[in-house]
């Protein structure tokens, strides 16, 4: 509702900054942080907006920050790309692609140097995969004996390139994982309680055994790469695969499943989605009213 | 206390009258080993770390007093590693990353350039990274063209980094504890060639303030602005230009980012002429950007072009043939100096360098103390 929310505000063109939507990914970020504990840390990447929110992310400071205002998560200097509460253990999302696997393992091997009793946790796409930063993390997470859980969720895209241009047919990253002895899982993302399954033993088996794990995930993103929009008419998938994953709605589906299991009805739905409603309004007017950082904060924060 | 494996080194080179003196790479090591032994979250990883060479002797009996989890060797990831680094920073770990050649982490630009020196910045403050990045330039023995090259220019641009290059052992100690301690990104960029350059060194922990340059030479004729190795080229012609009545003073920056303007438009100010010399490419570089300070801001205190002696704008070739020739001798900065003051050009005859010494390995000047 939250991105669907910044789709229906953003041709106001008042939040200028490119925003990747993850409608359609839903699923994962919430089976994920519903196994994790607030001293967890979390990384991700820049279609960030819900593993922010599952991890309890404050939804005023991000829209403020989407809207560049002073009171943003990052002052204005950050924008949707570049999430950051340190209040729940969210160390940041960046936008190259890759760049946050090895800064999250370290995070892990800092934790470890330090003794800590907590886990480190980065979100990856599939075109991350692909990026030699992977590789080298996986390695020195399984020499060192990390706890950290990689999570690759798969969308199949890297922006308009398919993963038939980038990746050999018989590539697994499973495999790769476990070629670093890894413990590895796939699953099907779209399906919360399946992803809740699959990340509560990984993220078991990194409090049991202190050591890494990675998990992966197939899954769709249904709006276009970076905006507001639907961008089906390029050309790059087809109208057919859109409808197809459309139908495997992560919310609608889990909605319909927990009606049937008579664990929700209508009415709670309602009140939910009211209070979801009113919640991200607040958040809109807060982020529209709040100032914008004055000039002089062209030239703070450079060094600490 | 030094460790049993720094003490032997220490009594194999100091000499028993006092001020002590050690050299640069001895200073490293001392630095290195007293912020581990201050700051439990102090440690350093690098490729041959804790070999027995010790990454020219200046890591070396760190892992047995300090532990292999503090000092460590690393896989040959540089890219990756330096993430790894900057996550452990995220998290109140000091790391200090060393490469043994500048060339090698090259591989490490977006998590430098992207991650390290923007993090704070980017993140609105939240976050800082403390991460000190141990840099070597080789010279000579055929070093060539990715063995060789002199970068600082490069991290100098980068805003959120600090760039620090010492040239004395004295400056190696406090700038590396300085760069230590310091919450940001710091790019320590050491000339292998000063590694075995002695100078007087406290025994104590002391620091050396980033940013500020420091007059290696008082004089008053013409200001030479240099850094690590070429601060010393410099000290070297001046005293052959003492001869011609050409009284240098020397600003070696110690910091080339964030740059001491002040320093040099004092020294300007007073002599009125500005030569700068730099171990690197001419075009684009740090001689372009000190010109670039005293013309904005001092101009008019120039009785001369400003001029500037540096390596041309080709990489380093190999054969010492060619090196010889590619690097600034003691006589192109005679010769520049000379130059504006409308005195003829010479040659190392004339001066009386002796050119009987082979060029590709460091020269017998090269040891101070300084």
């Amino acid at each position: 509702m939250v991105e669907e929310s910044i789709a229906d505000l953003y041709p106001e063109q008042e939040m200028r900054c490119p925003v990747h939507l993850c409608a359609g990914q839903e699923a994962i970020a919430v089976g994920v942080c519903a196994n994790l504990k607030t001293d967890d840390y979390i990384m991700s990447n820049h279609r960030s907006h819900g593993h922010y929110l599952a991890k309890g992310g404050d939804l005023k400071a991000m829209m403020a920050e989407i809207y560049g205002k002073a009171t943003g998560c990052c002052k204005g200097k950050g924008g949707s790309m570049h999430l950051i509460d340190l209040s729940v253990n969210y160390l940041g999302s960046t936008p190259i692609v890759g760049g946050v696997i090895p800064v999250a393992t370290g995070v892990a091997f800092g934790i470890q140097m330090r003794g800590e009793d907590r886990l480190a946790v980065v979100f990856l796409g599939d075109a991350a995969a692909e990026e030699g930063v992977f590789s080298e993390s996986l390695n020195y997470a399984a020499l060192k004996q990390l706890s950290i859980l990689y999570v690759c969720e798969n969308n199949l895209y890297s922006v308009y390139s398919p993963l038939s241009v980038r990746q050999s047919d018989e590539r697994e990253n499973l495999a790769i994982a476990k070629a670093y002895g890894i413990y590895a899982e796939k699953g099907y993302g779209n399906d919360v309680a399946e992803v809740d399954r699959i990340a509560g033993k990984a993220i078991e088996h990194i409090r049991k055994t202190g050591k890494p794990a990675f998990i992966e995930f197939e899954t769709y993103r249904f709006r276009e790469h970076c905006g507001p929009n639907y961008d089906n008419t390029l050309g790059y998938r087809t109208e057919e695969e859109y409808e197809e994953w459309r139908q495997k709605c992560p919310l609608d589906n889990y909605e319909k499943k927990l009606l049937e299991e008579s664990i929700l009805n209508n009415e709670l739905i309602d009140q939910y989605k009211n209070e979801i409603e009113q919640e991200m309004k607040e958040a809109v007017s807060f982020a529209k009213q709040s100032p914008f950082p004055n000039k002089q904060e062209i030239y703070t924060d450079l060094y600490a | 206390m030094p460790s049993r494996a720094l003490s032997r080194i220490n009594r194999r080179y100091i000499p028993t009258f006092m001020p002590r003196e050690i050299n640069y790479a001895q200073a490293i090591l001392e630095a290195t080993d007293q912020c581990l032994a201050n700051d439990p979250s102090v440690y350093i990883m690098g490729l041959g770390v804790t070999d027995p060479k010790g990454v020219f002797g200046t890591t070396v009996g760190l892992e047995k007093k300090h532990g292999s989890e503090r000092v460590m060797d690393m896989p040959v990831a540089e890219n990756g590693m330096t993430g790894i680094a900057i996550g452990s920073a995220l998290v109140g770990m000091r790391p200090i990353m060393t490469h043994q050649r500048i060339d090698f982490m090259l591989l490490a630009l977006d998590q430098i350039i992207n991650n390290a020196a923007k993090w704070h910045y980017m993140f609105g403050g939240k976050k800082k990274i403390p991460l000190v990045i141990r840099l070597i330039i080789g010279k000579g023995w055929g070093q060539g063209p990715q063995h060789s090259q002199s970068l600082q220019a490069l991290f100098a641009h980068i805003a959120g980094l600090k760039v620090v290059m010492p040239a004395t052992a004295y400056d190696a100690k406090g700038l590396m504890i300085a760069a230590v301690e310091d919450d940001n990104p710091v790019i320590f960029i050491e000339h292998r060639w000063l590694h075995n350059v002695f100078g007087p060194v406290p025994e104590e922990m002391y620091r050396v303030e980033i940013g500020k340059a420091r007059k290696i030479k008082e004089g008053k004729d013409l200001t030479v602005v240099a850094s690590a190795s070429m601060t010393l080229e410099a000290l070297k012609a001046s005293q052959y230009l003492a001869k011609d009545n050409i009284d240098l003073e020397i600003i070696d920056l110690r910091t080339i980012k964030p740059l001491d303007k002040n320093a040099i438009l004092e020294s300007v100010k007073k002599t009125g002429r500005l030569l700068v010399v730099d171990g690197a490419w001419k075009s684009f570089g740090v001689s372009a950007e000190v010109i670039a300070a005293v013309a904005e801001n001092g101009a008019s205190l120039l009785k001369a072009n400003p001029q500037r002696v540096t390596f041309p704008d080709v990489p380093t070739p190999t054969s010492r043939a060619l090196a010889n020739y590619y690097y600034p001798r003691t006589i192109d900065i005679i010769s520049a100096a000379r130059k504006m003051f409308d005195l003829a050009e010479i040659t190392e005859e004339t001066v009386g360098i002796s050119n009987d010494i082979p060029l590709d390995v460091p020269d017998k000047a090269f040891t101070g103390p300084f």
